[in-house]
């Protein structure tokens, strides 16, 4: 009754999408969002008619002006700096505008440059002294904020009542001042279109990288040769135009120049920032969250000056609320991996059925014996990680190792070995095709074909999306093994979708079915996933009737059969569903039956953990990895079954210091072959009986059986 | 080491030359410049920034900064006398004051040692904060006048003299040679100094450091509050809006052109001294010449600017040393 609980309890509610979430880079944004809808709720209760359209399309032209600010105090911070000049700067541009048209009739479009280049001049100023002078940009982006906050100040109070005097009015500044465009006054348009630019800028654009990198890790991007200084220098100078060009629309909104323009928009728009989730320091954030910051800002000192609040309440809240925001944006950046790694794990519920006997003496076809004690050793202490051997038409041995090579060992006695090929990744499963390329699965990496003159071709490494899945599921983390059908089509296993090949032992403790089986065509060079939610999808082995293949599911302890054509093509079934221990690799064997390795062996203790997902949890939470409760990884062994099912041979190490742990086997002339992903030696073992002629590839040509 | 403390004594040397240097100047072509009433007015219209400065050199040296002393400064001291006003005895307004001044500098330790935020924005943040509490909550004006507490000793602290020496010159060098003491000669005093150099270094080796923030700011609020009864004493009122001025960027000119480096561990008070004796005759100057108020800040912030210059080339930081998010 309580396991029914139990088992609905897990079934029903997606734990790992949490986790998933959390991992997400857009999860950043959700905390200004929440406090946005928050700000929403408490003013718009506050005060009538602040929500209504009315309310907020008295905001827009406002808007347009910081919206511009804020995207040049946030490309600033993005890159590591701060810039406190903009509302001096957005003061300055408005001055100068009125000057020149007001004043001295001058065209438009030549003002409008004239006062951009006055805020870029700004700009690089201050680019150059924090950029190539390396000064500290807070005391030196402030000293400027003076020295052109000074300077504005005398010029009005020189030219002030000439600076008032309207002038005749040109078409243009009619336009930008008045009009609307598409229900938006023209600053908000420019001013999303700008955001719109910045962000592709941003995100899509080499110098927008660039930016983020040297705001990331000022010292690694100078050390990987990025124009670190410039790069700077070029933020500031982005900076005051983008502050320049919102005091060209304040100048023509308002045609006014005094001494208060601009003041303190600095803090308004480093809180706004701030409060969109943009870091002070740089490397993280986004014109998104500028934009989230914006609105936040612009509702909330807004209100506070229709709620009438008494002298230095406003300055009281916009200070809080910066403190707050800094404080959340200190904590979340700290906190954000240790929350991550303490509720990525999130085990599920399931029950295995009956382990089987595997006594010495029983009747159980998987009785312990002692067949593998003295298998022949390859290469010894000389090779880390043969996860799957496999020879070729010549009798060569090939086989992965962890440092990214596949390692060929030269018949007949294989004494002498050489590096194949690099491909960065761990190699595991193998194919030989039938053109004698070798087809394997590189864990992180994808499907990679090697051909005989050891060129690799990348065959896959993404497949289609699925639709509600949070993480990103369409590229490869751990492409296991696979097998080639008749027709040419690839069908490979992906282990896990989310945990890489380092903590491929992790999956167990969730046991939830986060693999899939994909398929490959080269007729076509597309990818797909053929099924999905899979409890770690390992061996694939075509089976003998050239329309199904027999897959292993480790954590499942079961093999089933797919198939992938004929009349029960789409359909699949569990061939064997209780092994004793974790199957890892399938092969054929030369009797027509089929070799499986058994990588480790079940215990009752973790079969119950499985049935007990908080248990699993909480030892997640409070106990440290290396004391956690895994699957027996230590001792397993090679059982044969037919295509019935039935277990009809079975090799057993009993010291179980040769092969510990038996990922793959490969039958071969009479040899069978034995890998270990964890192992530094492939063993090899006489099979009494065996036909001395048989391969791997005769079989797949329909030679031999 | 030695080579760097050679350095220091240079740029020492060059700000007291260029003092002396303005000094003779503008008593040359000045002709009230070098009276003796002008002279104290200097002395004593610099002692106030003086003491600020060693506030705001005590949260440098730490390796932090304080851009609320001004603000706490103000509204403490502005609280205190409006306190008295209302008729609270003036020793327990000060009580008061001096206890909304150390919460002020509690709250900053607590958001830069704890909540681990940048010094610069903490203090910025927290300035406006304790502004807009202080002054929607706790006052009636912007303007405070002292008069529940007028010719009192209380007055008598900003305004009285001993000997023909104004108080507040007196006070500026009790609280500079306490200063000095604390930090030559206390544990806490060379701890500061560890922890301004490498913090990282300074807690492995097992130096408080959370505490020892939270006692720096609460130190510089203290010596804030200080400046405050002071200032506030010798022209009897307090005008809370100059939170909101530029007179903490006057502070910092002051600290670093004496030469207290703005990365940490580098300075003491006698470079507190040499940096306002030399921004007094400065400011003191331009008044008299009738330098306006803006142009002043020019040349103050074009004078600053050129400090931090000097600064970063002395203190050099680049790629490699730099830390991340050290703004």
């Amino acid at each position: 009754m309580r396991e029914t609980l139990t088992r609905l309890r897990y079934r029903l509610v997606p734990d790992h999408v949490l986790g998933e979430i959390l991992a997400k880079n857009w999860i950043d944004n959700a905390i200004p969002f929440v406090i946005l809808l928050l700000t929403l709720a408490v003013l718009g209760a506050l005060i009538p008619g602040l929500l209504t359209l009315g309310g907020l399309s008295g905001l827009a032209p406002q808007f347009g002006e910081w919206l511009l600010v804020v995207l040049a105090m946030t490309i600033v911070m993005l890159g590591g700096g701060i810039d406190l000049s903009v509302g001096s700067v957005f003061a300055l541009s408005n001055f100068v505008t009125l000057a020149l048209v007001n004043m001295l009739g001058w065209p438009i479009p030549l003002v409008m440059l004239i006062a951009l280049a006055c805020g870029a001049a700004v700009g690089l100023v201050n680019g150059v002294l924090v950029g190539y002078l390396r000064l500290r940009a807070f005391l030196t982006t402030l000293v400027t904020l003076i020295i052109v906050r000074s300077v504005v100040d005398m010029l009005i109070l020189a030219y002030a009542v000439k600076v008032a005097r309207p002038v005749t009015r040109s078409a243009i500044w009619d336009f930008i001042s008045f009009r609307h465009v598409l229900g938006m006054p023209v600053s908000l348009v420019v001013a999303l279109t700008v955001a719109i630019a910045g962000h592709v800028f941003l995100t899509r654009l080499r110098p927008g990288w660039q930016i983020l990198a040297v705001g990331g890790s000022r010292r690694s991007a100078y050390n990987a040769g990025l124009p670190v200084r410039r790069t700077v220098a070029m933020t500031y100078v982005v900076s005051g135009t983008l502050a320049a060009a919102a005091g060209i629309f304040y100048a023509s909104r308002l045609n006014a120049a005094g001494s208060d323009t601009g003041v303190g928009m600095e803090v308004l728009a480093l809180t706004a920032a701030v409060v969109g989730g943009n870091s002070l320091g740089g490397g993280r954030g986004s014109v998104f969250k500028a934009l989230l910051g914006t609105i936040i800002v612009l509702i909330v000192s807004n209100s506070l000056i229709r709620l009438s609040l008494p002298t230095g309440g406003s300055s009281l809240v916009l200070g809080l609320v910066l403190l707050a925001a800094v404080a959340i944006d200190v904590k979340w950046l700290k906190n954000r991996g240790k929350v991550l790694s303490r509720v990525y794990v999130s085990p599920t519920y399931m029950k295995l059925g009956r382990s089987p006997e595997t006594g010495e003496h029983s009747s159980s076809p998987y009785a312990v014996n002692d067949r593998l004690r003295d298998v022949e050793l390859i290469g010894l202490g000389e090779i880390d990680g043969p996860e799957d051997p496999i020879l070729d038409a010549e009798g060569n041995l090939y086989s992965g190792t962890r440092q990214g090579d596949i390692i060929r060992f030269l018949a007949p006695d294989y004494r002498r070995k050489e590096v194949f090929v690099h491909t960065g990744g761990h190699p595991l499963g193998m194919a030989f095709d039938r053109e004698g390329n070798l087809v394997t699965c590189v864990a992180g990496m994808g499907v990679y074909r090697i051909g005989p003159d050891r060129k690799a071709v990348k065959l896959s490494d993404q497949t289609n999306r699925s639709w509600f899945s949070v993480i990103d599921d369409s590229r490869m983390r751990l492409a296991d093994d696979l097998d080639i059908a008749p027709d040419g089509r690839i069908f490979f296993s992906e282990a896990t979708i989310r945990f890489d090949m380092s903590e491929w032992m992790v999956d167990a403790l969730e046991s939830r079915g986060n693999g899939r089986i994909i398929s490959f065509d080269p007729r076509s060079g597309s990818t797909r996933t053929v099924i999905s939610k899979l409890r770690f999808p390992n061996g694939i082995c075509m089976a003998r009737d050239g329309q199904s293949f027999f897959f292993a599911e480790t954590w499942g302890c079961s093999i089933s059969r797919y198939w992938f054509d004929g009349p029960k093509r789409g359909t699949h079934e569990v061939v064997i569903p209780d092994l004793p221990g974790y199957p890892d690799n399938i092969n054929r064997a030369s009797d027509g039956g089929y070799w499986l390795a058994l990588v480790g062996m079940r215990t009752p203790a973790f079969d119950m953990a499985l049935r007990k997902p908080g248990f699993r949890k909480r030892m997640v939470e409070r106990v440290a990895p290396d004391s956690w409760l895994f699957p027996n990884m230590n001792y397993g062994c090679v059982v044969k079954f037919d295509e019935t099912g039935r277990i009809t041979d079975c090799l057993w190490d009993r010291r179980g210091t040769n092969h510990p742990m038996i990922t793959s086997m490969r039958e071969d002339r009479g040899w069978l072959y034995l890998g270990g992903v964890s192992n530094n030696r492939i063993g090899r073992y006489r099979i009494p009986g065996a036909d001395p002629e048989w391969t791997a590839s005769a079989s797949y040509r329909g030679d031999k059986p | 080491m030695r080579s760097s403390a050679a350095f220091v004594f240079t740029q020492e040397r060059i700000v007291i030359v260029i003092t002396l240097a303005l000094f003779v100047l503008f008593s040359a072509t000045l002709s009230n410049f070098l009276t003796a009433g002008n002279i104290l007015a200097l002395i004593q219209n610099v002692s106030i920034l003086g003491i600020l400065g060693v506030a705001m050199a005590l949260a440098i040296i730490g390796r932090g900064i304080d851009l609320s002393v001004v603000a706490t400064m103000a509204v403490s001291v502005a609280w205190v006398l409006q306190l008295s006003n209302n008729g609270v005895p003036i020793d327990l307004a000060i009580l008061m004051g001096l206890g909304l001044a150390l919460s002020i500098g509690l709250a900053n330790g607590f958001l830069v040692a704890y909540i681990e935020i940048p010094a610069i924005f903490a203090t910025l943040a927290m300035g406006t904060v304790a502004y807009g509490f202080v002054r929607s909550l706790l006052l009636d004006d912007n303007l405070i006048y002292l008069k529940g507490a007028s010719d009192t000793w209380f007055e008598w602290i900003g305004s009285g003299q001993v000997l023909g020496v104004p108080n507040a010159v007196l006070l500026f060098g009790l609280v500079a040679l306490v200063a000095h003491v604390i930090l030559r000669i206390t544990v806490a005093g060379r701890f500061l100094y560890a922890m301004g150099d490498n913090p990282v270094a300074a807690r492995s080796t097992g130096v408080p450091i959370r505490p020892l923030i939270l006692l720096q700011y609460v130190t510089s609020a203290a010596i804030a509050f200080i400046a405050g009864v002071i200032a506030a004493t010798s022209v009897d009122s307090v005008e809370t809006r100059i939170a909101r001025s530029n007179l903490v960027y006057d502070i910092i000119l002051v600290v670093v052109i004496g030469g207290v480096g703005l990365s940490g561990g580098k300075g003491s008070i006698r470079n507190v001294i040499v940096g306002t004796l030399m921004i007094g005759v400065l400011v003191n100057g331009m008044t008299i010449m009738n330098v306006p108020y803006t142009l002043q800040n020019i040349i103050k912030s074009l004078i600053l600017l050129g400090a931090i210059i000097v600064d970063s080339i002395m203190n050099p930081r680049d790629e490699q040393t730099s830390q991340q998010g050290d703004i």
